[in-house]
Order: structure tokens, then sequence, then C-alpha cells
């Protein structure tokens, strides 16, 4: 028992091993976690950047009950034994997140209406919690000069929040990183310094660690909306990879293939570029079934369940005829 | 005349070769340390010295070189931080270049109390002459035994180096300075781990600053005690304070700590009071980051007591009516001067160092930056004043390292004491505009 450590979170005990963060305390827990935007859990040394997981510790300890001076990153802050965290409960932490909120929008082109991660964006669901209905910025827009990054994905650096994922992606899934973060301060920016330099068997997955749309599908670009597309659940016998993949279908085409992420929004098993990129074919997978979206997803909605005001459509047809 | 520790022998000729030095006294820290002291008694002589850290945030130095994980197998590192890049501070550097033995006798001293045997002296690389002087001072170090192998016959070895910065003012923050030394990006670190446990190359390190190491030898010569008997309460020592702005003699002074504020300013010895004649509008005590006081408040504080030029007396009041001693840049502002573009100038400053990587300092420095151009060119709102206030509240201490909390402090505290100031640009633009162009056509005259 002693490795065990009790912490409270928003009034909610959990015991969690001695090492846990309160972060992955707060989701064992699973409800008002705090959200992430830059930690990922199956990356190392993410975390710490984008400050919008901040908490307020009111007591640090058992051992040391004072409060911690200042809010900090529940995705790098280890729990102790005793420890009580305010997340949602506390005003302090809910004005410190709007107001990052309010910063990562500042710059940001909004232009979801064009972007193909729209639907499934971590900073589109961020804002819908947190945001304002306006902005308070007047000045003009960062822009930067569009560079072309390879053959398979789309680089919109207008729209990254810098949350690094991609680099350290870059750095323990691929051989060689050719990316990174070049300059300084609001004008930083991914880049290759060599157009047309990523190429990798597992250089997709950074399309899928992206928070934003600034890394995305170029093979899926502008070809649908996400919710009006379906995922399904497929595998295929892979040498590369596990091959579990999300297949996303309109009507019998495949239009776009992800890995599978669980419902921290986190890859399970990154997948490699062949799987992802040249097997379009339906009868190139096994398809296990449509894959479970959760139910708070866009993605889910007119899908699973239908709205009472159209009786006249199947309801109990898993999917919705088109 | 106040007491000189640093200083004394500056006046001499030659003080900037080991032979003038020596004969001045110099390295007899360094042969009392290693011959007849042990690490401890030099680390339990400069916890009684109350010295603390020059670099601006006045952490007790002995208690961080008692952190320094001593447990651990792996090989320890003193680093000395000499990227001096502060709007309006400039002790370091003046320190290095006219007396960079003293530096290097510290960095020996240090480093032997900390068992340390391979030392780093990170300098701003804007300052490549200051890095040539310390490379031929430790050239000469080496050649007289104070350096390298078997120092004056003991079995203590010390490699010290000189390592120049990128140009970053980041690189000052003491984990980005260790990311920068071990060759990557200087992006601060997330903390703990402190660099005591995890510091260059992951190994157990003291970052200090110049003036703090300089301090050191006068310590082992004298002892931590007549150190103590310098100063007021815990401001021990002296402390190097670089003046600047409308004074008429701007310049480096080394200070006795608790002097008062009004001598500091008025007496001869140092600023030699306002220039032209001119009155005193505002204070930024020490270095562009911490709290601009007005007139008032910086010569006594709220509660009437003189302010002094302490750590506490300075930081008297708080962020409501206090500042701070900081890195000891002292910025002295007369009546003609606009405190709109003084502040705006400050975060052009920060938005141009910010590293980017956490989102309150990358997006609210320029954020800051942009609203005060637009203030000060005369397209402001009565609203931004308190939009700069709110922003500013969201930056502080939400951020990785310091610089963000050295962004927002001089605009919130721009605010709070010359609001009247803010409101003027934005109720009469031309003529605010008009002002500037002609003291810039004054000064181009």
């Amino acid at each position: 028992m002693s490795d065990q450590i009790k912490i409270t979170i928003d009034g909610e005990s959990i015991e969690v091993p001695k090492g846990t963060t309160i972060l992955q305390a707060a989701r064992m827990i699973g409800k008002n976690y705090p959200p992430a935007m830059c930690y990922y859990t199956p990356l190392k040394n993410t975390g710490g950047k984008c400050r919008v997981c901040l908490v307020k510790v009111a007591q640090a300890s058992e051992a040391n009950p004072r409060p911690m001076p200042k809010l900090v990153a529940s995705c790098l802050t280890q729990a102790e034994h005793g420890m009580v965290v305010e997340n949602e409960s506390s005003p302090e932490v809910l004005e410190a997140r709007n107001g990052v909120v309010e910063f990562l929008l500042i710059n940001h082109p909004l232009d979801c209406p064009v972007c193909d991660q729209a639907g499934e964006c971590d900073l589109q669901n961020l804002s819908f919690e947190h945001g304002r209905s306006e902005t308070r910025y007047e000045e003009g827009r960062r822009e930067f000069d569009k560079i072309d990054i390879g053959p398979f994905i789309q680089l919109h650096m207008t729209r990254c929040i810098l949350c690094y994922r991609c680099v350290y992606l870059a750095d323990q899934l691929t051989e060689k990183r050719v990316h990174g973060v070049i300059n300084r301060g609001d004008v930083s920016e991914i880049s290759t310094y060599i157009q047309n330099a990523i190429e990798n068997d597992f250089s997709g997955n950074i399309i899928d660690v992206c928070p934003v749309g600034a890394l995305t599908d170029k093979t899926y670009r502008f070809k649908q909306r996400v919710w009006f597309s379906k995922p399904f659940d497929a595998h295929r016998d892979c040498p590369k990879c596990t091959g579990k993949s999300v297949l996303w279908m309109k009507g019998q085409d495949i239009i776009r293939i992800t890995s599978r992420k669980d419902k921290f929004g986190e890859v399970i098993d990154f997948i490699c570029n062949e799987c992802r990129f040249d097997h379009k074919e339906p009868h190139h997978w096994v398809i296990e079934g449509p894959r479970d979206m959760g139910e708070e997803s866009v993605i889910s909605a007119n899908k699973y369940e239908l709205p009472v005001v159209s009786p006249a459509v199947n309801v109990d047809a898993k999917f919705v005829s088109e | 005349m106040g007491r000189k520790i640093l200083l004394e022998h500056i006046d001499v000729p030659g003080i900037q070769t080991l032979d003038v030095y020596r004969k001045m006294g110099g390295y007899n820290a360094v042969t009392k340390a290693i011959k007849n002291m042990s690490a401890d008694e030099i680390v339990e002589e400069v916890k009684k010295s109350g010295l603390r850290g020059r670099g601006g945030a006045g952490f007790p130095t002995g208690m961080k070189w008692s952190f320094l994980d001593k447990k651990s197998d792996k090989p320890r590192y003193l680093v000395c931080n000499a990227d001096e890049s502060e709007p309006g501070t400039f002790k370091d550097r003046y320190l290095m270049e006219k007396l960079p033995h003293i530096l290097i006798e510290g960095m020996i001293c240090s480093s032997y109390a900390l068992g340390a045997n391979t030392s780093y002296i990170y300098v701003r690389g804007e300052m490549m002459y200051v890095i040539k002087i310390l490379e031929k001072a430790i050239q000469e170090a080496y050649q007289a035994g104070f350096l390298g192998k078997n120092i004056l016959g003991s079995d203590y070895s010390l490699d010290l180096y000189v390592q120049p910065g990128g140009g970053a003012y980041i690189c000052g923050e003491e984990t980005a300075l260790l990311e920068s030394l071990e060759g990557k990006r200087g992006n601060p670190r997330n903390k703990p781990p402190f660099p005591a446990l995890w510091g260059l190359y992951g190994c157990p390190t003291v970052v200090n600053n110049v003036e703090t190491i300089a301090d050191v030898p006068w310590i082992i010569n004298n002892g931590g005690e007549a150190y103590a008997g310098i100063g007021i309460g815990k401001s021990t020592g002296t402390k190097l304070i670089s003046a600047c702005g409308n004074i008429n003699k701007p310049g480096v002074y080394e200070i006795e700590l608790g002097i008062s504020v009004e001598e500091f300013l008025n007496s001869d010895e140092y600023c030699g009071g306002i220039a032209n004649g001119r009155k005193l509008k505002a204070v930024v005590a020490g270095g562009s980051s911490v709290p601009i006081l007005p007139a008032d408040l910086i010569l006594t504080t709220a509660n009437g007591e003189k302010r002094l030029m302490t750590y506490e007396s300075l930081g008297d009041g708080g962020f409501v009516s206090g500042t701070m001693l900081g890195s000891g840049g002292f910025i002295v502002y007369d009546d003609q001067q606009c405190i709109v573009r003084n502040l705006w100038n400050f975060t052009r400053f920060y938005h141009h160092e910010s590293c980017g990587q956490c989102s309150p300092c990358r997006e609210g420095t320029g954020w800051m930056e942009k609203v005060l151009h637009r203030i000060e060119n005369g397209h402001g709102k009565l609203s931004d004043i308190d939009l700069l206030v709110d922003v500013a509240k969201k930056i502080e201490g939400k951020t990785i390292c310091p610089l963000g909390e050295a962004a927002a402090w001089p605009v919130a505290s721009a605010i709070r004491h010359f609001r009247a100031d803010f409101e003027e640009h934005v109720r009469n633009p031309d003529s605010c505009v008009k002002k500037h162009l002609h003291r810039e056509m004054a000064h181009a005259h």
C-alpha cells in the first residue's frame, strides 16, 4: 500500500501509484479533468508548454499542508500523498484557463470553415468550453511564408499553437528528425529548412498528434467535413506496424485513414505511412465495425442516434441512411 | 566614501593583468581556500556572509550551494551567468571588462567549494570583446598554476571555459542557459527538477551571477561575518548599481547596501542629481523587469519611511507601492520623459525576447506591445488601458519561467502609478505625438 498515494481533485479522492501526475490522476477519476494541448502520454517529455492544464494546489501534501504559491501545470506536477487540487472548482483556475485560450486564439486564423481539422480539433473544443464569444484582439494576426514539407502532409503554420508534439514524435518514433522549431517568440515556426524533406515510414503520425489543423493529411484535403464521413475500425497485416487503423468512409470509398485514439484524444497504436496513405481500397482491410467516437463528439452527431424531429428515418439502423 | 569590495582597485593601471592583480592581493583567496580550507568550510562562510544572488532574484547564495546534490556520483558543475542583457543593467560587463581576474578568482574558489572540476562562464554573445579579455585572463591563470591539474600542488583540478551565448536574453534564465550551453535551443526547462539536482547534462549544477561569484574571494579572505557586517539586516555586503537615464553622472557604482535612495540619487559620489536641473518623475530601480515607481514612492515608502537601497526596503509595500532591487539597473526619468513611450519600448524588448515556448508569454508579450504602440501613436482607446492590465495579469504567474513576470510587471506598475499619462495619450493623442517629435528633433540636433 505504501506505493499508493491519495489525492483529492475537486472534492473527489482517488488512490494512485506514486509518480502519477495530477492530470493522470484526474483522468483516472474520469470527469472534469484538465484539458491538455501539448502534453501527450505516448510521447516522452511533452507537456508544460500550453498552460491550459494549470490547476491550483490548495494543499501540497499531508506532510506539507501549505498551498503552492502559483498555479501548476497538472501534466508535469506529481501527485503527493494528501494533495488537494482544485481544477474546475477554482475560479482562479478557470480565469487563467480562459486567459490561455484567449492567448492561443489571438493569432489563430479562425478559418474553421475551411479547415480539415474542424470537428476533431482540440482547440475548437477548448474554445467552446473556455473561449469568449468576441475577440478583444484588434491587431493584425500573424502570418507565415508557406512551406511545402512533403507529399503527404500539409503544414498550415498560422494554425499552429507550438505544442512541440510533432517534434517529440519525430525524435521518438522516426529514425531521423528533419523538422523542428525555428525562430523565437511569436514568430517561432515549425519548419524543415529544406522543403519536401519529411519522408519516412512513420511521418504521417504527426498529423494525428497535432491538436489543431496545422498538420493535415494532404490526400484528404478539402474532401469532406469530418462529421459527414463514417469511421470504421479496421486492420490489416502490416509488417511495419500493428495495422490497427480507423477508416473514414464516404459511401463505399475510403477517404482517409488514421490511427485509433482513446477518449483523451491520444493515439493508441501509431500506424505506418503505408497503411495510412497507400491502402485506400476497402478490400485491403478487415473491417471490424463502426468506431465509437463517444457521445459528445460532433462526428457522432446524426449517426448513432436520431433526433426526435425526423421520425421518417429508420431508427434501428446503426447509421443513418444517406 | 562607501566601502569598496569589488571595485577597490579598479583605477590601478594594468589591473587587468594577473601580475598587477596579484600585487594588489589577488588570488590570495585561492591559496587560502585550497591550502587551508575545506569545501564545506567555504560554503559555511558564504552562508554566514548572507550573500544573496546578485542576478536579480536575491536568493541566498549559501543556501543555493547547500542544495547541490553532493551524494550523486555524477560530476558537478558551476556555471557563471554572464548573459547580462536586461535593459538598464550593465554592471557585470563593466566588472568583467575592468577586473576579469576577480571573476576568475571567484570561479576557482566557488568551484572548489562546490567540488566542480569543470566550470563555465556563459557570456552574452554580443560582448565579444569581454570574452577576449576573459580568455586572456584565463590563459594567464593557467600559466600561473591557478587553473588546470593539481592547482597549487593540491589534488584539486579545475578547467574553466568561456562560452559565448547566441544572442538571446532568455538564456539569462538559468535553465535556458543550461540548454544553450548543451548546444540546444535556449528554451527554459520546466521546474522542478531544479539545476541543483538536474542541471548541465543532467548533472548537479549551480548557476550564479558574475557579481555573486566575484564577491566570494573577499568573503574567503575576510570571513563571512565581516561581510555580513556591511549592509543592513538581510541585505549584506555591497552591490554594483548601474545608473543611467537623466542623471548627471551615469555609470557603475558600488554601494554599501543600506544607503538611502535619495543619497544614491543626489550625492556627488554616485548619480550626482537629476541632469539639467529637472525634476525627478520616476525610477526603475532594478532593471527593466521590476515595477517602476513615481518620485514620491521611490524616495519614501508608503509608510513615510526613508527608502533604502536594500532588498527589503525597495520591496516594502509589495507591488502596490514597492519595487525590487533586482539586478541593480537604476534607470532615472525626469519630468520630460514619457512613461507610455518608455513602457512601449520595454514591452517591445520582451516581445522580441520571449522564447515562444509557452502560450501566455509568446502571445501576451506581442499583444501588449501592439496595444502600447497604438496608444503611443495616437490610436488608443480608454478601454485599452484596462485591457493591458488584464493581459499582464493573465501572463503573470502562468508561465514556465520568470520572463512572463518580467514582461507583465512593468506594464502593471506603469499603469498603476501613471494611469493619468496613459489617459492623456488617449484623450490628446495629437499633443503627445507632437511632444515626441519635438524631443526627437531636439535629440537629432
